[in-house]
């Protein structure tokens, strides 16, 4: 039981930080606190890819002392000692999605902010009723 | 040059949204011209595209930086995407030229600018979505698409900016959904490439990671899409956005993840995999029956014209999914054929509003009396697109209503054929209740009538460009129902799975 979760620990980190971000979107309030609360799920995926990509005692995959293509297939590469570098770039661009969605909702929040003078989500119904 | 098209559709309107922006500084009247000629050369390019696609009989490939795949990101363009890109061409292009007169009413000038941008940068992500052939870049238009729908949609009347906040965080959870699943296949399959991804998948079909990895698919798209039981943030948003942009959203946003839906259930995953494994063709078949029944329920309910439009989405995606809940060809083709379909009939019903709106300033059916005599034309366009929903011939909504009843008589899925037989009927009620308010006139007014002469019949006070996209829109429905069995022989047999 307890080797289950210590070994894989980083995929309990990710499900539990995912789990705590929905929570934040879906039962508070506040608007603000309910942006948190999507980063932190979004962040949890980050996390999450970018631990898929970690290997312990590999390197980066850059072969040295060899430039061009002369002489690269001359040189024995194992791959198993090399880090699968995909997972980070592409969380690099999800790094950016994130942090254009959080920009545009934080423009959101100034525009509500300005016209109900509030960011708490019943109140803000209330005034929308009227 | 023609090879050369599956990358300029997508890189022609993302490069000219920012010199569209760039020359607004210097002189705000050339944005709408720059909008039509960039939109204009896409359908161009999705026309090439599609012609290519017809005569060749195969796939184009195109491979992005001359990186070959699965390494590079490669675009591949079939006749099932070559279909959707000209449909959402022709599509953007109609609205677009709808678009001037009615934002020029609802927006602030200053406004206008960030409009046509976002205009462009939407048809981007849109045309990206469809285009692409690997997983993540899917994501990232899929999120390009989103975000200018989130800014664009948060200009509109009081209440947009709210419904646009949920808008966000209902969406950040369905693109994030869609990236876990992309992850899970990753980590099992080492790909990204969807081409690549068909072959490898087979081999681990009794894996669970697989099935959790297809659930999150299932959720991240079905958020997107606004299917049943995750679409509450569908009514708001569009309800509430200026009528340009429901009209530009409703009809193709929703009609494209639709798309991507069929692509990782068909192309991706194999056909087998949620047919034969796993129940996913029942459990969608019941989303479906039940979102259908209540999304026409909650139509029914509305006074509030746009309102219930976005509800009647909610039902045409169920339309689709029931096409797809079929799992054989009959089903499929009428999903295809729906969501092209849906493309015009949403366009045709929002952009309706949209000129109601213009000219009465309200969008409460009980305050259309009367309108026949001020809104003829507008009113016509109405009753075609009403007609079509409903499903009756030649309208276009009728040819893809029948393939997918057949589709159910052959999966022998009796309530999902009595679903869309019931579902019909609603639809009628639906819209002759506004006809009803609109054409029909209580009796004293019509004695008054008598009294007084012919009653007066005005045409429309609404600008010509709003007239005639609609009229064309109207015209493109009809079209599409009377060559929709040379859409269906030419173009969708060839996009359906071999092996289904």
């Amino acid at each position: 039981m307890w080797e289950v979760i210590l070994s894989k620990y980083n995929y309990w980190i990710y499900a539990f930080m995912l789990m705590i971000g929905f929570y934040a979107m879906m039962a508070k309030n506040n608007l603000l606190k309910k942006l948190i609360g999507m980063n932190i799920f979004q962040w949890a995926l980050i996390f999450y890819f970018i631990s898929i990509g970690a290997k312990k005692g590999a390197t980066v995959p850059i072969i040295p002392g060899v430039h061009g293509h002369h002489g690269a297939e001359h040189l024995v590469v194992h791959a198993a000692d090399y880090v699968n570098p995909l997972p980070h770039v592409l969380m690099l661009t999800a790094i950016v999605v994130g942090v254009a969605t959080t920009g545009i909702a934080l423009a959101l929040l100034i525009m509500i902010y300005r016209r109900y003078g509030t960011l708490e989500e019943d109140e803000i119904i209330e005034e929308l009723k009227k | 040059m023609i090879e050369q098209f599956p990358a300029l559709i997508v890189v022609t309107p993302l490069i000219m949204s920012f010199i569209l922006f760039a020359v607004s500084w210097w002189n705000k009247r050339l944005c709408f011209p720059i909008l039509i000629l960039t939109l204009s050369a896409c359908i161009v390019f999705a026309i090439g595209i599609l012609d290519t696609v017809i005569k060749q009989g195969k796939p184009i490939h195109y491979y992005l930086g001359g990186w070959d795949p699965p390494w590079g990101i490669e675009y591949v363009i079939d006749h099932l995407n070559a279909l959707v890109l000209v449909a959402v061409a022709v599509v953007a292009w109609l609205v677009a030229i709808y678009s001037k007169s009615a934002v020029e009413k609802e927006l602030h000038e200053s406004k206008l600018p960030q409009f046509y941008t976002l205009f462009l940068l939407q048809v981007t992500g849109l045309f990206g979505i469809t285009a692409t052939g690997d997983m993540f870049n899917l994501y990232v238009l899929l999120e390009i698409a989103s975000f200018s729908a989130y800014a664009i949609i948060a200009m509109g009347e009081r209440g947009a900016d709210f419904a646009a906040f949920r808008y966000v965080i209902f969406g950040t959870i369905g693109a994030c959904a869609y990236l876990l699943g992309v992850g899970y296949l990753y980590i099992l399959t080492g790909s990204l490439n969807m081409a690549d991804l068909s072959h490898l998948i087979p081999k681990l079909f009794y894996n669970k990671a697989l099935l959790v990895g297809f659930a999150f698919f299932l959720v991240g798209v079905g958020i997107k899409m606004g299917i049943f039981p995750v679409h509450f943030w569908l009514p708001d948003a569009y309800t509430l956005a200026p009528s340009a942009v429901s009209a530009l959203l409703a009809p193709l946003f929703t009609k494209v993840g639709a798309y991507v839906i069929i692509r990782i259930m068909f192309t991706v995953f194999d056909p087998s995999f949620s047919i034969k494994l796993y129940p996913v063709m029942d459990i969608l078949g019941w989303i479906a029956a039940v979102g259908i029944i209540f999304a026409c329920i909650m139509a029914l309910a509305q006074s509030d014209l746009k309102r219930m439009f976005c509800y009647l989405i909610v039902a045409e995606m169920g339309y689709i999914v029931i096409g797809i809940a079929s799992g054989n060809r009959l089903g499929l083709t009428g999903a295809i054929l729906h969501i092209i379909n849906d493309m015009f009939m949403m366009a045709c019903l929002f952009t309706v509003a949209g000129a109601i709106m213009y000219q009465m300033g309200t969008r409460n059916i009980y305050e259309f009396r009367y309108l026949h005599r001020t809104m003829p034309i507008t009113l016509a366009v109405f009753v075609v697109g009403a007609l079509s929903v409903v499903g009756v011939p030649p309208a276009c909504g009728f040819f893809s209503k029948w393939y997918l009843i057949l589709g159910t008589i052959q999966a022998k899925k009796w309530l999902l054929l009595f679903v869309l037989l019931a579902s019909s009927l609603i639809n009628a009620v639906l819209f002759f209740r506004v006809i009803e308010n609109a054409y029909l006139e209580p009796r004293e007014a019509h004695a008054h009538a008598h009294n007084g002469g012919h009653p007066i019949v005005t045409l429309d006070r609404v600008p010509l460009n709003m007239l005639i996209a609609m009229i064309l829109i109207a015209a493109g429905i009809i079209l599409l129902g009377l060559f929709s069995g040379k859409i269906v022989m030419n173009i969708i047999d060839f996009a359906i799975p071999a092996n289904l």
